[in-house]
């Protein structure tokens, strides 16, 4: 059987996913239960949300440097407007939606470097959740609550929740046709173009649902936590590329996988835990970070070097 | 004087000149020269990191060194550490902070050659390695720095700041580099165009390393001034300036896809972003306000150049 670059592209962040929990199990096999797994993935889940945002920016080539503080803004508002006022809170995060899609369009009618403007925005966003939430505070929706804490049986929540999104993401970018015009928008924007289809509306419409899925990645965040704070995600800017790169996908060209992305997000979550179960003192953790991520990458460079070998012979 | 307004750089000190007359026009003159010093030091740090992210960025689309905070807060708190607080050693710790610079600029390059990983996933990783060690050496621990540095770093020679005159030698090195040496020549021509550069015989691989090479240092040496002026090393003393050092580029007038960058907007621009914030702090405005402000300008100025190269064309 040959093995394509695309299963080959997914097979490297499931082996380190599998191989990371499995030392995990290891060393501490109490992990291996319902509560265990809950708590080893449960703040996985908005990472992987704002990891497939990232992601379907990613798809038309550009890069979202305000992600992190965008989750923080939603979480402030979750916490505060979404709670209190919920007419009020879905306009605003519709409102906040609305400004991605348009952001997506001012950056290729003005062929801006998206680096800029979303640096810009992280600003903007920042400074609207200081407004919204001057310290930390806010309450979370209970709906929010309510199923971010649930105890479905069997399987804890954490793990339905990443399959879920894996699958759903994956049917959303790889099957349906606003996938492939996404995803083609990244490959040859001129091509697309050409064979008659809108690429603004493609790339109002990529980041908008990229903007959906970080909504959504604020909301789990507050359901997780109860209450927000305007500085809550800010590390989910550099987490989301990580998962994204970790997963298989790359910056160009509209090469990207989402189960490898979710895959990608747990697997950068569970490096911290695997190197306190190693008794490695916790300033080691967003070390360890990095150098999975580099391990990551050598192996994928090494495979991709074999298989180039025994497509040549 | 046609040809001063033709310049990119120009316009960032018009900017700046202009937010410094608003600000000392609702003073009415009282603080006038404590507020130029403090726009010249704090202008200074970002000068500092922004010629070196201005180089990378010269090296065209994706080269962007993300390890800036990381490499200044280790480099400040290891300098710190062996310092001591004795004057004696103040040398030996330049020393050191240097070659911490030099140090991870050889590695985000290694990463970026052996494994060719996009440069900003390279200096992703090596900055979550960097900010691990920079956790781990300083340990909640906050020295002080020895008295010579702290007094030279806070004080000024002639009115103006001992730190914005460093800034000011390192700017000098920094055009002639850019504008009277071949190094200069060359990494504008890898900017605009690798493949040809390759092809016209440039050593692309020896110029791109010292480049990072040369960014890095600069960053360490902000961080080892920056912890003296800052009387000690802080673990987060850096994460203002990775969105500073790519904005201060940018709002400069130097191109973001590469190849054409000059080093005069760096000041303007570094001046502009204190003085705003002044300004703002001034008229009374929060730190929402602030931020928002921030953003909205970052994204009217690159708006703005880029109504610019049209009309150009």
């Amino acid at each position: 059987m040959r093995i394509s670059t695309d299963m080959l592209r997914i097979a490297v962040p499931v082996a380190s996913l599998l191989l990371l929990l499995a030392g995990v199990f290891y060393l501490q096999p109490r992990a291996m239960s319902y509560n265990g797994l809950n708590l080893l993935f449960n703040l996985a889940v908005p990472i992987a949300l704002a990891t497939i945002a990232q992601m379907l920016i990613m798809a038309v080539n550009d890069l979202d440097l305000s992600m992190g503080t965008f989750v923080s803004f939603v979480a402030c508002v979750a916490a505060t407007y979404l709670h209190d006022t919920p007419i009020l809170g879905v306009l605003v995060l519709l409102g906040a939606i609305a400004t991605y899609a348009a952001l997506g369009v001012i950056i290729y009618l003005r062929d801006l470097p998206s680096i800029v403007v979303t640096l810009g925005m992280s600003f903007v966003w920042g400074g609207l959740a200081v407004l919204i939430l001057p310290a930390p505070g806010g309450t979370a929706p209970e709906w929010a609550r309510a199923v971010m804490i649930s105890k479905p049986p069997l399987v804890p929540m954490a793990i339905i929740a990443s399959v879920l999104l894996a699958v759903f993401a994956h049917l959303l970018i790889m099957r349906s046709s606003l996938g492939v015009l996404i995803r083609g928008v990244g490959g040859n924007q001129r091509s697309v173009q050409r064979a008659g289809w809108s690429v603004i509306a493609a790339r109002a419409s990529a980041y908008a649902l990229a903007a959906c899925f970080a909504v959504a990645a604020g909301i789990c965040l507050v359901g997780l936590t109860t209450s927000a704070d305007a500085n809550i995600a800010l590390r989910y800017t550099l987490l989301s590329i990580a998962g994204v790169i970790l997963g298989g996908g790359e910056f160009t060209g509209g090469r990207i996988s989402p189960v490898g992305a979710v895959i990608g997000a747990l697997t950068l979550t569970l490096a911290g835990s695997f190197l306190s179960f190693l008794r490695i003192s916790p300033d080691w953790q967003i070390g360890a970070q990095g150098g999975i991520l580099i391990i990551v990458l050598a192996v994928r460079l090494l495979l991709n070097r074999l298989e180039s070998k025994g497509g040549a012979r | 004087m046609k040809a001063l307004f033709a310049k990119p750089w120009i316009w960032s000190f018009v900017a700046a000149v202009s937010v410094w007359l608003a600000t000392i026009g609702v003073t009415g003159g009282a603080s006038t020269v404590g507020l130029s010093q403090a726009a010249l030091t704090f202008a200074a740090f970002s000068v500092l990191v922004g010629i070196g992210q201005m180089f990378v960025i010269t090296l065209g689309p994706g080269n962007i060194d993300l390890s800036v905070p990381a490499t200044m807060a280790l480099a400040g708190t290891v300098a710190l550490k062996y310092m001591d607080g004795q004057n004696g050693l103040v040398l030996h710790g330049l020393i050191i902070a240097i070659f911490i610079g030099g140090g991870v600029g050889t590695l985000n390059y290694a990463l970026i050659k052996a494994l060719r990983i996009p440069p900003i996933i390279a200096t992703l990783s090596m900055s979550f390695v960097v900010q691990s060690a920079a956790i781990w050496t300083n340990r909640g621990l906050r020295i002080k720095p020895p008295q010579v540095l702290a007094d030279f770093t806070t004080s000024t020679s002639l009115g103006i700041p001992n730190i914005a005159l460093v800034a000011l030698l390192m700017s000098a090195v920094a055009w002639v580099l850019l504008h009277r040496t071949p190094y200069g020549r060359w990494i504008m021509a890898i900017g605009q165009s690798l493949p040809a550069a390759r092809m016209a015989g440039i050593a692309v691989d020896g110029n791109r390393f010292v480049t990072y090479l040369f960014c890095a240092i600069l960053a360490a040496i902000c961080g080892y001034l920056l912890a003296c002026f800052s009387g000690g090393a802080a673990l987060n003393m850096g994460s203002e300036y990775l969105l500073m050092s790519i904005a201060v580029v940018v709002i400069g007038g130097t191109a973001v896809a590469g190849g054409d960058s000059n080093v005069p907007g760096i000041w303007g621009a570094s001046l502009f972003m204190f003085l705003v914030v002044s300004m703002l702090n001034t008229y009374g405005v929060g730190a929402g306000v602030r931020l928002i402000m921030t953003g909205v300008i970052i994204i009217t100025v690159i708006l703005l150049a880029s109504g610019r190269k049209d009309a150009i064309r």
